[in-house]
């Protein structure tokens, strides 16, 4: 069984693109050309330069020896934190900007919920000298004020979604209606491995650097290439994806994915899309999603809002009804301790979704001999407030 | 049998398709808007089953289906208030919706129970023709159920042939590359898309839709196809009036 995208973007029964015609040009464009586009040589010379010298790659993978001494395993952290503009979403942000260049697009626009993937995007368009339209729900304008302000910096306009729930799906699905409205000129860049093909896949190569670098850092400290596991937080699942990549179609890594659990799987405030949702077409991709018997998209709720999306992208879909993937979910409560503990012990305030990955350390036990690589997929500055009102800092 | 709606193309005139929210401005206004509509001379319906993610709607329908469903409209309360409409009401309907609650509802389930109220036709906007046609084809038509697919000023020649070619009742031809609700108006640009489809001959007659909200750009859109279809002027008005009215509102646009 393959765990990639075949060449219809599905993954298993997961992925497709269930689209409005109106945008079926735009995905069709992207599709006949992401490939082709991806492997030229002056493409990945330009990928690989900005993300070494803008990006700041390879990040660290490091041996996080108290963690380790405390669980009595050996973990190793991806330090996706310390990439520019504090978490993985830049490698994405950058590939697509190239991407759009290549297809002649002179205008960007995005979804954002925290802010991170509107920072993240802005930031390339800055970068390039390119128009960019962010949107993002009314309701997390005013929750992530700081986040805001750094896309105004950056030049982007941030244009709030005021329609359903008000949060990231509607702020998606006011960018897919831009796109849409603008289907010559635009290029919409997803945030995550979610939306319809070629999206999930696209994405998913772009944050395969992830795997890639582990694999060879992997091998310079600990002589093999292959970890016992790689540990990620999914919220669309990017960070994830990238993390397993290439470690997919090798039985012998087993992948932990860790959904946000909000405040208890079944308390009515969760984000436990594996536990919770049924299949179903959002955002023009068949995956899991949290949904009412009537087939109407649920919201979801999490502490960290970058977890806080009703579905996950169809590669984790797949890789949760196959079984080869191990889902376990986290409270609020738990990836709040973690984040903490991961502060004291190692020095390092990771981002809220982040913890959630490294609260599983409580439960799940590994053997002593056991390399557990963990995805730090960012840093805890944006989340800082929460810290602080939470533990009363 | 033969389908409503094939009937109804054959007439010899431009048809007046109206798209409305089920469920909105209250619950329990359905029967009575598609009554009314049918009294005041329009040629078919596009009842609007609410979904809470309409990714191809502008404001006005997206307001109406979130209105709809805090009203507590859902696919089962929908079937229940539609159970009797063939006893007052002949005129084609076609129920237009997003795929998810279909899916949700069991696409075999949702195909027979349209069929049992007399559903002449659906309008899926998220369904890919390629998907229809490998999937789910055979379950609509085993239903009597005409699948109506979109076209847009951007549709390749290629994609619009396979389209026709699925295709057994008419083609929604969008008027420009926009969601619904769209400022209505037709400039050169549009005319030279309505005449290059109707230069292709297609065997599926042509209805036009969004951007098309009175008399006027009426008249423009049929002089170039079988027929138009409204639909966030009618949520407009429903706004203001409620349910009532409908016959000034068909007024307007029939009048030249
Ligand atoms: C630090 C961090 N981790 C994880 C996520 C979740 O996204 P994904 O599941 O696509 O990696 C986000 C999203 O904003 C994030 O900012």
């Amino acid at each position: 069984m393959s765990y990639n995208a075949n060449e219809k973007g599905y993954y298993g029964e997961f992925g497709g693109a269930f689209i409005p015609e109106m945008l079926y040009p735009n995905c069709e464009e992207l599709r006949r050309n992401y490939i082709s586009v991806m492997k030229e040589d002056s493409f990945q010379k330009e990928f690989h330069q900005l993300l070494k010298d803008y990006v700041g790659r390879p990040t660290p993978l490091y041996f996080a020896e108290r963690l380790s001494n405390k669980y009595n395993t050996k973990i190793y952290l991806k330090r996706e934190d310390l990439c520019h503009t504090g978490a993985h979403k830049v490698n994405n942000t950058i590939g697509q900007i190239l991407m759009a260049k290549r297809l002649g697009k002179n205008r960007i626009i995005a979804e954002t919920g925290a802010g991170q993937h509107g920072v993240a995007t802005a930031t390339v368009c800055a970068l390039m000298g390119i128009q960019c339209v962010v949107y993002m729900g009314e309701i997390d304008i005013h929750r992530q004020a700081p986040n805001v302000a750094r896309m105004k910096m950056l030049g982007a306009e941030v244009r709030p979604a005021k329609s359903g729930s008000k949060t990231l799906k509607d702020a998606t699905n006011e960018a897919i209606r831009d796109w849409i409205n603008n289907p010559v000129d635009t290029h919409y860049i997803i945030g995550s491995v979610v939306g319809p093909h070629p999206y999930p896949d696209m994405v998913a190569r772009f944050q395969s650097i992830i795997s890639e670098e582990i694999k060879w850092q992997l091998k310079e400290k600990e002589g093999r290439e292959n970890p016992d596991y790689v540990v990620a937080c999914v919220g669309g699942g990017s960070n994830a994806a990238g993390a397993y990549y290439h470690f997919l179609d090798n039985t012998d890594v087993g992948i932990i994915a860790v959904e946000a659990a909000g405040k208890g799987i079944h308390s009515g405030e969760s984000a436990a899309t594996s536990a919770l949702g049924k299949v179903g077409i959002i955002h023009g991709s068949k995956t899991l999603l949290m949904q009412t018997q009537d087939g109407q998209i649920t919201e979801p709720y999490s502490i960290s809002a970058g977890l806080d999306y009703p579905g996950v992208g169809p590669m984790h879909a797949h890789l949760f009804k196959s079984g080869r993937g191990e889902f376990i979910s986290i409270t609020d409560d738990e990836a709040m301790q973690a984040g903490l503990l991961l502060s004291k012990l190692e020095g390092i305030i990771p981002a809220i979704e982040s913890s959630h990955a490294f609260a599983i350390l409580e439960e799940r036990k590994f053997n002593t001999d056991d390399i557990v690589v963990i995805n730090l997929s960012g840093r805890g500055d944006k989340d800082l407030n929460t810290y602080i009102d939470y533990f009363k800092l | 049998m033969t389908n409503r709606i094939t009937e109804k193309l054959q007439q010899d005139k431009k048809l007046l398709s109206i798209y409305f929210t089920a469920g909105y401005p209250e619950l329990n206004d359905t029967v009575g808007i598609i009554e009314g509509l049918e009294k005041n001379g329009v040629d078919m319906i596009e009842i609007g089953l609410p979904f809470s993610d309409p990714l191809a709607d502008g404001p006005t329908i997206q307001e109406s289906s979130t209105a709809a469903l805090k009203n507590g409209m859902t696919t089962e309360v929908l079937f229940d208030q539609l159970k009797d409409i063939r006893k007052t009401v002949s005129i084609p309907l076609i129920i237009m919706g997003y795929f998810n609650p279909m899916l949700q509802y069991g696409v075999k389930a949702f195909c027979k129970k349209c069929e049992e109220i007399g559903i002449d036709g659906l309008i899926i906007p998220d369904l890919p023709v390629d998907v229809y046609h490998e999937e789910y084809q055979a379950i609509f038509e085993k239903n009597g159920l005409l699948n109506v697919f979109l076209i847009t000023p951007q549709t390749p020649d290629e994609r619009i042939q396979f389209i026709d070619s699925v295709s057994k009742g008419f083609i929604y031809m969008v008027s420009s590359a926009s969601v619904t609700g769209a400022k209505s108006g037709f400039g050169k640009e549009q005319v030279e898309y309505f005449e290059r489809i109707k230069s292709m001959n297609l065997k599926n007659p042509q209805i036009v839709g969004f951007g098309i909200s009175n008399s006027e750009t009426f008249g423009q859109a049929t002089k170039h196809a079988k027929g138009a279809i409204i639909g966030s002027a009618l949520i407009k008005h429903l706004n203001k009036n409620g349910a009532s009215k409908l016959d000034s509102f068909v007024n307007t646009i029939r009048q030249e």
